[in-house]
């Protein structure tokens, strides 16, 4: 199968920094689930044959990590902190905000496929809290009404 | 991206580059830049781990060993390749520093993992950045590729007749792979379980190799002390505790941020005045001193001096220096519940007190906070997290534990206004919502 040559390139140096073929596997699962949308049964064959494993200990191996998913997501996944620094300052409120403003609930994914709504554990911006991450964007000292500007946001950007 | 803040009573030693643009090496050059690993170059490498020994550094991921002593657990010779790893998988709730080390001054992590290779004669590293930290990871390939390209790591650095190289390692979201052996386990391309010790890292790590694995933060700090000289560094804090740390202030505060404090800071004047104080004219009610796993401090134990040994003595932790503070409005029982969730969450499941004690007890908690608990509950809350205590292979049991116990012990009389059916006296409406999920 095919990935960008951007992953390509990285895969083929990562392989370099290591003694054994296999401890390229964790960033290789992210950025090949970056570039797929998820550990589709595809990337999963393609990786375990390319770092000389079995598809079952691939499969341990994303099972473990909670960013790694083997169900596609929408293309902007929502990611709530609710952990404790952010409780403290609005985070439920914001998951709750973001749950009826999208009408789906923990996991869940629009019927157009658009956004993914996810509560997750620390994402290490607890001085900045109440925080999300939209993909790998991070937004902080949020409010209800920040994130509706930045769910609008997501929208425009794919719109134009 | 992550705002910064200031304070007059700030001693500003790993934070001095923040903002200065220092992620360009050559500006990161005219900051001192690699002056402390040549100068490191040209020591023995027992003058290096004796300097940082004397520095008084102690871990900055939350347990507080020495630096310097852990470097000398490292065999001189070995048969294996030996390894330095950075632990930058930060992950402990209230803590956010490792972040903002690597969004301004990677170079300075980069630097103080070839002094730790030097140190323990190591001629391969590796730097752990957590997945969620992608902006961070692609930060610090670019710093590692322009060293590279300068001749500061490769072969023969510095033109001193020692080979080098550091490479960067992602993790994909776990927070039990910030537990050293777990970290190992993870950049071996496997689950994130942790490993039985002895052996510790030190004499079988990665691949087998001795192995020194040092927090971010800690790492960070090394250039400073080989140019500075222990000396300064160690009076910078207080005795057996050298230096500096960033503090993350986080919570129910005016002026929440990651300010750097001399280590010895008193937590009192932290909260009120660095911090600017609970806004809404509320009043304190707890204080969550170094991350989520250590355990709460009442209002009346915070006149402590911020140093490993002290607030050890007062019943907590430093830990990994994230400071929560909890205004009047709070609810323990919930704060415990969400402590508990997490953990729940990020139990691996190697070690069944922990899997199953995690699990029990926030199917206790939950139902307690939503008014369905009995008296009973309380003393099984605790007995329950006693239990899980010093019976797994990583400290992720204890850090769930410990928390849990404090909680119930220093705040039985808001366990108790839950019982009998009670909505939860701080919000009757989300407790309303939890119950039907019990039935």
């Amino acid at each position: 199968m095919r990935f960008s040559d951007e992953f390509e390139a990285r895969f083929a140096e990562m392989l370099t920094h290591y003694p054994t073929r296999r401890s390229a596997l964790v960033p290789t699962l992210l950025y090949a689930q970056d570039e797929v949308g998820f550990m589709s049964d595809e990337v999963v064959a393609e990786l375990a044959q390319r770092l000389d494993l079995t598809e079952l200990e691939v499969r341990n191996v994303i099972s473990y990590y909670s960013m790694l998913t083997t169900k596609p997501r929408g293309k902007y996944n929502v990611q709530v902190c609710t952990n404790i620094a952010c409780m403290l300052r609005g985070g439920e409120e914001l998951f709750n905000h973001c749950r009826k403003r999208l009408g789906i609930g923990h996991k869940g994914t629009t019927q157009d496929g658009l956004f993914s709504l996810e509560e997750v554990e620390c994402i290490g911006a607890c001085s900045w809290a109440p925080a999300v991450q939209v993909n790998y964007d991070f937004h902080e000292n949020l409010t209800n009404g920040k994130m509706e500007q930045i769910l609008d946001e997501c929208k425009k950007k794919l719109n134009d | 991206m992550a705002t910064l803040v200031s304070h007059p009573d700030e001693v500003r030693v790993i934070s001095k580059r923040f903002g200065q643009g220092a992620t360009d090496i050559d500006r990161y050059l005219q900051l001192d830049g690699y002056k402390a690993v040549q100068k490191a170059l040209a020591m023995q490498p027992d003058a290096i781990i004796n300097e940082v020994k004397n520095s008084g550094l102690r871990g900055r991921g939350g347990a507080g060993f020495s630096t310097g002593m852990k470097w000398s657990f490292v065999p001189k010779q070995s048969a294996k390749p030996k390894y330095v790893l950075c632990n930058g998988d930060e992950s402990e709730p209230g803590t956010c520093k490792d972040r903002l080390i690597f969004e301004h001054d990677p170079h300075s992590v980069i630097e103080g993992v070839m002094i730790a290779a030097l140190a323990v004669g190591s001629h391969t590293g590796y730097i752990y950045i957590r997945g969620e930290y992608r902006y961070l990871s692609v930060i610090m390939q670019k710093a590692i590729k322009d060293a590279y390209a300068k001749g500061f790591l490769g072969k023969n650095i510095f033109g001193g007749g020692y080979d080098l190289d550091i490479y960067w390692h992602g993790g994909a979201g776990a927070y039990e792979v910030g537990e050293e052996s777990a970290l190992m386990e993870s950049l071996e391309g496997k689950r994130g379980i942790p490993r039985i010790r002895p052996p510790f890292p030190a004499v079988v790590g990665l691949w087998g190799g001795p192995t020194v694995i040092n927090n971010a933060e800690t790492l960070a700090a090394v250039p400073h002390i080989v140019l500075g000289g222990a000396d300064w560094y160690a009076k910078l804090g207080t005795p057996k505790n050298g230096g500096t740390r960033l503090f993350c202030l986080a919570g129910n505060l005016n002026k929440p941020g990651v300010y750097e404090l001399p280590m010895g800071y008193n937590l009192k004047k932290m909260i009120y005045e660095v911090g600017g104080g609970i806004p809404h004219g509320r009043s304190l009610k707890a204080v969550v001193p170094g991350g989520s796993s250590t355990p709460v401090l009442l209002p009346e134990e915070i006149d402590i001096s911020m140093d490993f040994d002290s607030v050890a003595k007062a019943g907590s932790m430093l830990g990994s220096g994230g400071v929560v503070v909890l205004d009047d409005t709070a609810c323990v029982v919930k704060f415990a519940l969400r402590t508990m969730k997490f953990y729940r969450h990020e139990s691996c499941g190697w070690c069944i007190p922990c899997r199953e004690g995690t699990d029990w007890l926030e199917k206790t908690l939950t139902r307690f906070h939503a008014g369905a608990g009995t008296k009973k509950d309380i003393d099984n809350i605790y007995y329950l997290a006693e239990n899980m205590l010093g019976k797994t292979f990583c400290p992720l049991g204890d850090a769930a534990a410990m928390p849990t116990m404090a909680f119930v012990k220093k705040f039985r009389k808001e366990f108790e206004d839950h019982l009998e059916g009670k909505p939860c006296p701080f919000e009757p409406q989300s407790s309303v919502e939890q119950l039907p999920l019990l039935a």
